[in-house]
This record gives C-alpha cells, structure tokens and sequence, in this order.
C-alpha cells in the first residue's frame, strides 16, 4: 500500500520531468550549435548551404543518399576544428 | 639563495561583459589565500576598476598599475594589502587612464616580477577582444574562461577561447556562472552538459546564482568568507582544484528545499 502511494507519487513527479525537453534551453543549446559552426569557420549560412548543395551534387553522382537526412557539422577537438558530414546511403530501389 | 617555485600566472577572461569576471577574481583569489597561498589580484581592467571595490580595499589606493609602468613608484608601494588576510595583495588599474597606457611588454614584464614572489596572480581581465583584454592576457600561464548559461555568454566564451589558445595561453578552463538549477530543471536553462559539450573545453567549476553575491560586493567582503553560501562554497571548490585537489563538482539542488528533500526521498534525485 504505501509502496503503491509512493509510486504514484513518483510518477507524478516523473511527468513533471518529462517535459523538461520541452523548454527553451534546447532552442538555446541548437541555435548555439548553428552559430558557433557560423563563428568558428568564418562561414556564411548562406555559404553552408551552397557547399553543402555543391557536396551532394558530388555525392549523388556516386551513389544515392537520403537527401533529407543529411547532417553537416563542425566540432572543435583539442584545438582542431573538423567537420563531420554524414550522407545516408540509399539502397538502390530494384 | 631562495629557490622557491615559480608562481603562476592566471588570467580571468570571459568576451562578454559582466557575466562575474570580477567577482571570480575576488573569490578565488580570497580563497586561494585561505589556503595559506601567496596571492597578487590585479585589476587589468584600466578605466573601469572594479576589483578593489569588491574587495573593499578602494580607500586604500594610493598608486596603481600604471603608476608602477611608468615607474612613478616602486612595484611594492603600488601593492595593496588586503585587510583579512595577510597573504593576499591588490593591484589596482588606474581609473582615469587608457587601457593603451600598458602594452603587452610592460605587463609581461611586471608579471614575471610578482611571479617571483607569489603563488598566483590573478588578472581580472576587461570584457571585449581589445587591447585590453591582450594585455590582460599577455604574462598569463593558464585562463580561466567564465561564462554564464546563456546564448551570448557561450557565444563569446567560444571566440575568446580560440583567441587566447592562439596567443598560446593552452587548455583554458571554464566556469559557469550563475546557474539556475530550478531553470535548468524545468529546461529553461542551459545544463553543464550541454555547454561543456559544444565548447569541448575542460570545466573547472560551477558556481550558482547568488543572492549573497550582491549582499557581499555591497559590504566589499568577497562571499567566500560567510558561511553558508553556495556561492561560497563553489569558490572554495574551484580553489582546491586548482590547487590539484580532486573535488567533485557541487550539488545544485537547493537542499533545503522541502520538493528536493522529497524527491531525494522517493528517490527521485
Ligand atoms: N553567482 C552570482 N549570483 C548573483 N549575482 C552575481 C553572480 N555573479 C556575479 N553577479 C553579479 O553580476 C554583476 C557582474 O559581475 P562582475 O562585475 O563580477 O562581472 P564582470 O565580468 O567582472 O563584469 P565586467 O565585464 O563589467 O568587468 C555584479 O553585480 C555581480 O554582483
Ligand atoms: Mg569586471
């Protein structure tokens, strides 16, 4: 009996939480990411979007990717910055 | 001769402004002599002082930095004894010059100096990415960035990081001041996490949101000396780390909250 009270007492408090993601901090923490790829290569939105446009003209010539799904990044690992973009691969339809 | 160590040069940066530069300044360096350490605060924020109000210690400037460049006094009679602690000295920026009154020579140059005679120096570096800032970070051995959890804040945090690594100040380190944990908790702030992961930078410490602080910048007694402040205490902490201490980054969660005491006691937290 009290374990069950408790739990729905927890459950409650466990929804509460749930929603965390919800909140503007993972605007914030996204806009961030999108500014400091910005300020880190020097590099334009507009001018990411053509090199990325320009990527995957390369890319298709080759093999067949997900248009949709792909993710262009810049990280900074000990002092060096890299980008790391990722192509998913289509199967070929038949 | 006397062989004793070198001590070592810490600049306090941060790019945007008044996210606790000063504040940090005052409490680590308090701190650090708390510990029995040899410590030289200087105030690098020429025209704007600030540090030696926030110690306490504004009525008793006579000579300052620039004073001591321009050799119109002894580097001795410039250094301003704190009144707590006998371990602990100021140097104050003048308040009515230019930050070009010093180049990045003379404050190497005074550096080395003080660096023969304490265990840290701290440099409360100006905000911005001017000359004031490359001077504050010019004798500097290892920065300490402070950032707080916001969008600009982090912003800048990450251009002045690129910057002093290129002036080859390594591996600076970060503090996040000003955290909200009810913010944070609900997802209304930014966590350690996050900022940790996105400027991939090593956390030195965490320091909350603080009533205390403005009570004790009022008095001009840093917060490290009243008990029974967080704020307090995640100076103290971070004084130990950097003293190689291994402590573990504090526990946000208000305790004495009568939610948190529950939650710990579903087992929530
Ligand atoms: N943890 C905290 N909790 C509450 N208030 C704080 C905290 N840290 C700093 N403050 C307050 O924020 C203000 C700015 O702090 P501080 O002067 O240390 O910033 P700064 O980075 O040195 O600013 P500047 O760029 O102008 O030199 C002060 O009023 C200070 O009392
Ligand atoms: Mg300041």
């Amino acid at each position: 009996m009290v374990i069950n009270i408790l739990a729905k007492i927890k459950d409650f408090f466990t929804q509460e939480e749930t929603t965390e993601n919800t909140g503007s901090s993972s605007v914030a923490k996204e806009r961030l990411q999108f500014i400091l790829v910005q300020d880190r290569i020097k590099l334009s939105p507009q001018e990411m979007e053509e090199m990325k446009a320009e990527l995957i003209e390369v890319i298709i010539k080759y093999v067949e990717v997900d248009k949709d799904k792909i993710d262009m990044d810049i990280s900074r690992e000990d002092e060096k910055m890299a980008m790391v973009a990722n192509f998913p691969i289509q199967k070929k339809q038949e | 001769m006397d062989q004793r160590e070198q001590g070592k040069a810490i600049v306090i940066t941060s790019g945007k402004g008044g996210v606790g530069k000063t504040t940090t300044t005052a409490n680590l360096g308090t701190a650090l002599a708390l510990l029995g350490k040899k410590i030289c605060l200087i105030d690098a924020d020429i025209g704007l002082r600030n540090l030696d109000v926030v110690m306490g210690l504004e009525n008793r400037i006579v000579y300052d930095l620039i004073d001591v460049v321009e050799e119109q006094c002894r580097l001795e009679q410039a250094l301003i004894k704190d009144k707590r602690n006998e371990n602990l000295v100021l140097l104050p920026a003048a308040q009515t010059r230019d930050k070009d009154a010093v180049s990045e020579e003379q404050m190497k140059e005074l550096i080395l100096k003080l660096k023969e005679r304490m265990d840290y120096i701290l440099v409360d570096s100006p905000a911005g990415i001017e000359q004031g800032f490359r001077n504050a970070i010019a004798g500097a051995d290892k920065a300490i960035i402070v950032t707080t959890p916001e969008v600009s804040a982090v912003r800048d945090a990450d251009r002045i990081i690129g910057m002093v690594e290129a002036e080859g100040v390594n591996d600076p380190d970060l503090i996040i001041n000003r955290i909200r944990q009810d913010m944070v908790d609900r997802g209304d702030m930014m966590n350690i996490e996050d900022m940790i992961e996105i400027l991939a930078i090593d956390i030195l410490g965490v320091v909350p949101e603080d009533e205390g602080i403005v009570v004790s910048t009022n008095k001009g007694e840093p917060i490290v000396l009243s008990n029974n402040h967080k704020a307090g205490e995640a100076f103290n902490n971070i004084a130990r780390r950097l003293e190689g201490e291994d402590v573990p980054l504090m526990d946000l969660n208000n305790s004495d909250s009568i939610l948190a005491k529950f939650k710990k006691f579903v087992g929530l937290s």
